[in-house]
């Protein structure tokens, strides 16, 4: 494994990684170009935990979610989820793209995004059982989303939207559910309903992993987190790693200081 | 004639070339749904144009091999690999270099294209190509069509139809999310190429019959059409197919009725026509629904600021308003208020002072999303939140 070439490079201390680990990459790097957006990172999310990737715009965030499911092809690595290949795991991972990522005039209904969840299971030609749509629609509930089921989804706000694609997730019944900037450009309102319903996915032993950008709320919402800017800054308990130290480095003079004293 | 070439009574060949064109319309139509909900809709456009070469090379492979040229599974087969190789083309140069897919598009039909009409130039000059008559694929051409044909067309349109049934699911998911469809185990580039295979199928069993250049009208102007009907995507695919299919039908029909109508322009007319009465008559989405919906907001609108500037004692200035008003017996022709304006006034001063309230109080928040000057506050909360809320406004109200 790379963990001992990270070590060797002084990146972080070795965390031994758990084999059956919900998600962990090691020596992980991917480029656009020829500038590496994200490299060489060793990551082990634990089972159990909420865990926020934080760091700066550019950082690589979105980057090791997208390289860790397949989305972008990285250079070098390996991924591994529950102790198997990814390709092998994806029945258990649940992926929520940020919202901007797709195209909001398209002909479909709220309920037809959170069936979209189903569709592994379906098969092609599989046919949505009433019993499905019961669960698709509490789906849609537990989100708060439930009086909009037959809305073109370009009628919703943002954070509706959000929410629908996080009751896609659930629809899914995953074992590790993966986010991107979940709250990024919702309503407070929103962002309530979507983390209560995190931490509920929480209670019942699943591991979740957000990208987050609102460093003041990672202490409130998470368990743990792995620090980024293009290589890993720190990983670990939210006590642990979340320190002032560790924001300096990944931040440098980028972090405000308003942003820092909420955070110390 | 209309009637009898519409009840399929002009004759052997017209009968085929309804029934073809009609099959052609309704794949073409189902397929193109999703090129087009996808944003891939010029994708077709180079497919169509990147076949010319293929139908040149195939024509003088097989004179070269002692054969008649103008056998057409041998044209539709060497169509079929050169469309292929340009969509490889259009696909590798969006994936791995730099160029973004509508300048791939453009270089791959220009020099597709090109070099098909050097080949059919150079065709014109071979003895065996002189009455070849590979311009007819240009345009199409129905005038000679066999039982052959027609049993091409009907065999290709079913198999496409039944991959598009086979592989409707990945094929919408892909188009709206192709983040979450890599994500969830689909294979993106792969099920892309496998409905441009699919546009590629029809394009080819189609082009007898509407030729390489229209082509793509039949595979978009249907679905663009039916987007004016469904907010789902599965309805878009089935209402495109019937607008094809009825398109085909009666293109065929009406040219078939009177001598020298080429059929797949007249194909390609009637879709446009029944894509311009869906653009202006569809419900909701079409431009009259969407014009007098805008018509009636702005009413509200003008007659509610109407009703706060009476109940207010002020004057209103503004003619729009002031004709809304009367028309509905708010106030006399002086401008003077009448006992239902008064009424309706006082109503509307009220349902604002108790928006103020509400909006002002924390314990609202979610209904105070919901305001937008013109919601009357008794639809967003129950009787009993009503009184509540008055208890409030008495001391001040009255």
């Amino acid at each position: 494994m790379n963990v001992t070439l990270a070590a060797d490079h002084g990146v972080l201390t070795p965390v031994e990684a758990r084999a059956d680990a919900p998600l962990a990459v090691r020596g992980l790097t991917v480029s656009y170009g020829e500038k590496p957006a994200v490299f060489s990172v060793d990551a082990t999310f634990e089972p159990g935990a909420m865990t926020a990737i934080v760091g700066p715009n550019g950082a690589g965030k979105s980057t090791l979610l997208k390289a860790a499911l397949g989305i972008v092809t990285p250079l070098s690595g390996q991924i591994t989820c529950f102790g198997q290949p990814m390709s092998k795991a994806r029945a258990r991972v649940a992926y929520v793209p940020q919202r901007a990522s797709v195209d909001w005039d398209f002909p479909t209904h709220v309920i037809d995004v959170v069936t979209m969840g189903l569709y592994r299971q379906l098969g092609l030609l599989g046919r949505l059982k009433a019993r499905q749509v019961t669960e698709a629609m509490d789906c849609l509930a537990r989100v708060g989303m439930d009086g909009f089921a037959d809305r073109q989804i370009g009628q919703l706000s943002g954070g509706q939207q959000q929410r629908v694609f996080l009751a896609r997730a659930l629809a899914q019944k995953a074992d590790l559910y993966l986010l991107d900037e979940p709250f990024a450009g919702v309503d407070a309102a929103t962002e309530k309903a979507i983390i209560a319903v995190l931490h509920e996915v929480k209670r019942q032993g699943k591991t979740v992993v957000a990208v987050h950008h609102d460093l003041a709320t990672v202490p409130e919402y998470f368990d743990r987190v792995l620090m980024i800017n293009t290589n890993v800054i720190a990983e670990g308990t939210v006590a642990d790693a979340f320190t002032e130290a560790n924001l300096h480095k990944a931040y440098g003079g980028r972090l405000a200081t308003a942003q820092m004293r909420v955070a110390g | 004639m209309l009637i009898e070439a519409l009840t399929l009574q002009l004759g052997y060949n017209a009968t085929l070339v309804t029934i073809g064109a009609t099959l052609l319309g309704l794949t073409a139509g189902a397929v193109g749904t999703f090129l087009y909900v996808g944003k891939r809709a010029l994708v077709s456009d180079a497919i169509s144009h990147a076949t010319l070469p293929g139908i040149g090379l195939a024509f003088i492979a097989m004179v070269m091999l002692g054969g008649d040229g103008r056998a057409l599974p041998g044209l539709l087969i060497g169509s079929a690999l050169s469309a292929w190789v340009g969509l490889l083309c259009v696909s590798w140069l969006t994936y791995r270099t730099r160029l973004t897919e509508d300048a791939a598009i453009g270089a791959v039909l220009s020099v597709f294209f090109g070099a098909g009409i050097v080949l059919l130039t150079v065709i014109q000059s071979m003895r065996a190509g002189r009455q070849a008559g590979l311009e007819d694929f240009l345009l199409g051409s129905t005038a000679g069509m066999l039982w052959n044909d027609a049993v091409i067309l009907a065999v290709g349109g079913a198999i496409v139809l039944g991959l598009v049934l086979l592989l409707h699911r990945p094929m919408a998911l892909v188009a709206f999310d192709p983040d979450y469809a890599t994500a969830t185990g689909t294979d993106v580039r792969r099920t892309e190429l496998a409905m441009m295979g699919l546009a590629l199928a029809i394009t080819v069993v189609g082009l007898k019959v509407v030729g390489l250049i229209l082509i793509v009208a039949l595979l978009i102007i249907p679905a663009v059409a039916a987007r004016f009907w469904s907010d789902r995507v599965e309805r878009v695919v089935l209402i495109a197919g019937g607008i094809g299919g009825v398109s085909g039908y009666a293109g065929a029909a009406v040219s078939a009725s009177a001598p020298d109508l080429p059929t797949g322009p007249i194909i390609v007319l009637m879709a446009f026509g029944i894509f311009a009465l869906s653009l202006l008559f569809a419900p909701d989405r079409g431009v009259l629904a969407v014009f007098l919906r805008h018509r009636r907001f702005q009413a509200r609108v003008h007659v509610r600021q109407g009703l706060l500037a009476l109940a207010q004692g002020q004057p209103i200035y503004e003619r729009l308003t002031l004709r809304l008003m009367r028309r509905a017996g708010l106030i006399r022709a002086d401008g003077v208020a009448t006992e239902t304006g008064k009424a309706q006034a006082a109503r509307a001063l009220l349902d604002e002072r108790r928006w103020e309230i509400l909006r002002a109080d924390s314990r609202h928040e979610w209904a105070a999303a919901r305001y937008d000057g013109l919601t009357p506050l008794e639809r967003v909360l129950t009787p009993d939140q009503l009184v509540e809320l008055d208890r409030s406004l008495r001391p001040e109200g009255v």
